[in-house]
């Protein structure tokens, strides 16, 4: 099966090489070109296609400069460096994980609420809803100077919250309809075992919403995480995979912002891995068919 | 497990029964004038075309469904207190097993809901597999198990807990004729090992004819019971009864029944 699925993917990620190199040389090649008239020579393309390759400071570095300063960044330093990204990844990576821990309780807690009673279908959905509208890079200064009013110190606290504020709600969302998922024929058979609410939920709700359950984690991991990158943004942050992207675009270090990004990418396709894993596990212990 | 003491005492008993549903066309009379007795250790079909309330009824019995005139007992109780001492196990359409659990885990839970001992469980689980012959398939989920296999789990769910009575609706509807007939069979078997009572929903007249000591014919519009057969067939049913002249009778008489109340309005 990895063979099958080999193939197109390599395929696929060489097309975005070969794209990436075309458009690092398209739109570094202007600098060349600005350097050459400035000093009064003229260069041809052959000449102008290697200086594109290595600009200290390209408008689009091209793959192997990104993968020199990620290189630089994870295996030059030492861990507990400021200037090593295994060391700004893990902030970030804890902060996702707050978030991430924090929007399952609350996803799963209003969930459990809906589904029981329904006037807090009628009175929390629609503000649950509303809730995503609002554009969270908006939302995440005031969360960060709030908690800072009220004597929260603490950056780790804002950027849970935020994290959670967009990783509970596909939680949330897939958790009412995993609960409601089974059918009147289950629901009358407990019944006719005198089963009480608690027991219906336990013995049948719970387990049936879990195939739903992990679905939405895949989408809330990864929302937990752009949510830390976010909390992580504003002015005062010094510490994450969000500060250093942006020192990077501030302090004009392209390098830095870039490998900052791609840190940031593998950590997100790591921690879906990750769910991915627990599922299976999940799935195995369930029943589920392999 | 047989208790023989009490056969022939009345076990349900149904009186002016009415159940009017309130739907968005107004109110549809689901039953109607219902008086049916059912006695101890009967093998009770109701059959009829849809809409004629025999699953309506069985769910009345059940507690599932509450009747709006007219009065229904379960062992002298009301159903909802006859449910709360496990008088009764329903059988669905669908074997309904629960896909994350075993069989084993599936015919203990209502036994877990009901509080009996973790021993006790485990006991009554290796009884009532091995009654619906499903012993060595306890450590299975269901999806490896036949459809026919699955059914037989559910009615080994709705034994576990030793109800006395056992309402099954159309529970064999869902399966292939020879799957059909040898449960059948077994259902028989069962039904004289155990001398539970048993209420049996079905639209298959064969079905219906080979398994009942009574049989309740009903049509539609409003819900109601057009005849009820005391069968003159004995006890002991080999499957080569139905070619016996009686069989034929009954089921012409079922037949009838079925016309006679039948209109296509």
């Amino acid at each position: 099966m990895m063979t099958d699925r080999a193939l197109p993917v390599l395929t696929v990620l060489l097309a975005i090489f070969a794209l990436w190199y075309a458009a690092a040389v398209w739109m570094n090649a202007k600098w060349v070109y600005d350097q050459a008239s400035r000093a009064g020579t003229t260069v041809t393309l052959a000449e102008v296609i290697p200086q594109t390759m290595a600009q200290p400071r390209p408008l689009l570095p091209p793959p192997h400069q990104v993968a020199t300063e990620l290189w630089k960044g994870v295996a030059a330093q030492a861990v507990t460096s400021k200037r090593s990204l295994v060391y700004h990844g893990y902030v970030t990576f804890r902060g996702t994980m707050m978030g991430f821990a924090l929007g399952i309780a609350l996803g799963v807690g209003l969930a459990m609420a809906i589904v029981r009673f329904r006037v807090m279908e009628l009175s929390v959905m629609p503000w649950a809803i509303i809730s995503q509208t609002i554009p969270i890079v908006a939302l995440a200064p005031m969360i960060l100077t709030v908690s800072n009013q009220m004597g929260i110190d603490n950056r780790e606290v804002p950027k849970a919250i935020i994290s959670a504020y967009l990783s509970f709600f596909p939680v949330l969302v897939s958790m009412v309809k995993g609960l409601r998922s089974p059918d009147q024929m289950q629901l009358d058979l407990l019944s006719t075992y005198g089963a009480s609410q608690g027991q219906t939920f336990w013995k049948l709700r719970l387990p049936a919403s879990m195939p739903y359950f992990f679905a939405s984690l895949k989408v809330a991991i990864a929302a937990a995480l752009v949510g830390t990158i976010i909390g992580e943004l504003p002015t005062g942050a010094i510490e994450g995979l969000g500060a250093r992207m942006l020192i990077g675009s501030q302090f004009g270090e392209p390098l830095i912002m870039w490998a900052a990004l791609f840190a940031a990418a593998i950590l997100a396709g790591g921690l879906i891995v990750i769910v991915g894993l627990i599922e299976r596990m999940a799935r195995a212990r369930m029943g589920a068919p392999a | 497990m047989k208790d023989t003491t009490q056969i022939g005492q009345p076990v349900i008993e149904a009186r002016d029964l009415d159940l009017t549903f309130q739907t968005g066309d107004g109110p549809v009379l689901a039953l109607k004038d219902v008086n049916l007795t059912i006695n101890k250790g009967d093998f009770v079909s109701f059959i009829g075309p849809s809409g004629c309330g025999k699953t309506t009824f069985l769910r009345c019995i059940a507690a599932l469904e509450h009747p709006t005139a007219g009065t229904l007992t379960v062992n002298g109780l009301t159903p909802d207190d006859a449910r709360m001492r496990r008088a009764y196990g329903y059988v669905f359409q669908a074997a309904g097993l629960y896909p994350w659990r075993t069989i084993a885990g599936n015919v203990k839970l209502p036994l877990e809901i009901m509080g009996f001992s973790r021993a006790e469980q485990e006991e009554r689980v290796r009884k009532v597999l091995e009654l619906v012959e499903l012993a060595g398939f306890g450590g299975k989920f269901p999806w490896q198990l036949s459809g026919g296999m699955q059914q037989r789990a559910s009615i080994a769910r709705a034994l576990a807990f030793d109800a006395d009575i056992l309402l099954m609706d159309e529970p064999f509807g869902a399966l292939d004729e020879i799957v059909r007939d040898r449960l059948n069979e077994e259902v028989l078997k069962l039904w004289a090992r155990t001398g539970k009572t048993i209420g049996f929903v079905t639209h298959s007249i064969p079905e219906a004819v080979y398994l009942s000591t009574k049989i309740v014919v009903m049509s539609p519009r409003p819900g109601r019971i057009t005849d009820v057969i005391d069968s003159p067939l004995p006890r002991e049913r080999p499957l080569d009864i139905r070619d016996s002249r009686a069989f034929i009778e009954i089921a012409h008489r079922v037949r009838e029944g079925l016309r006679a109340g039948h209109h296509d309005d």
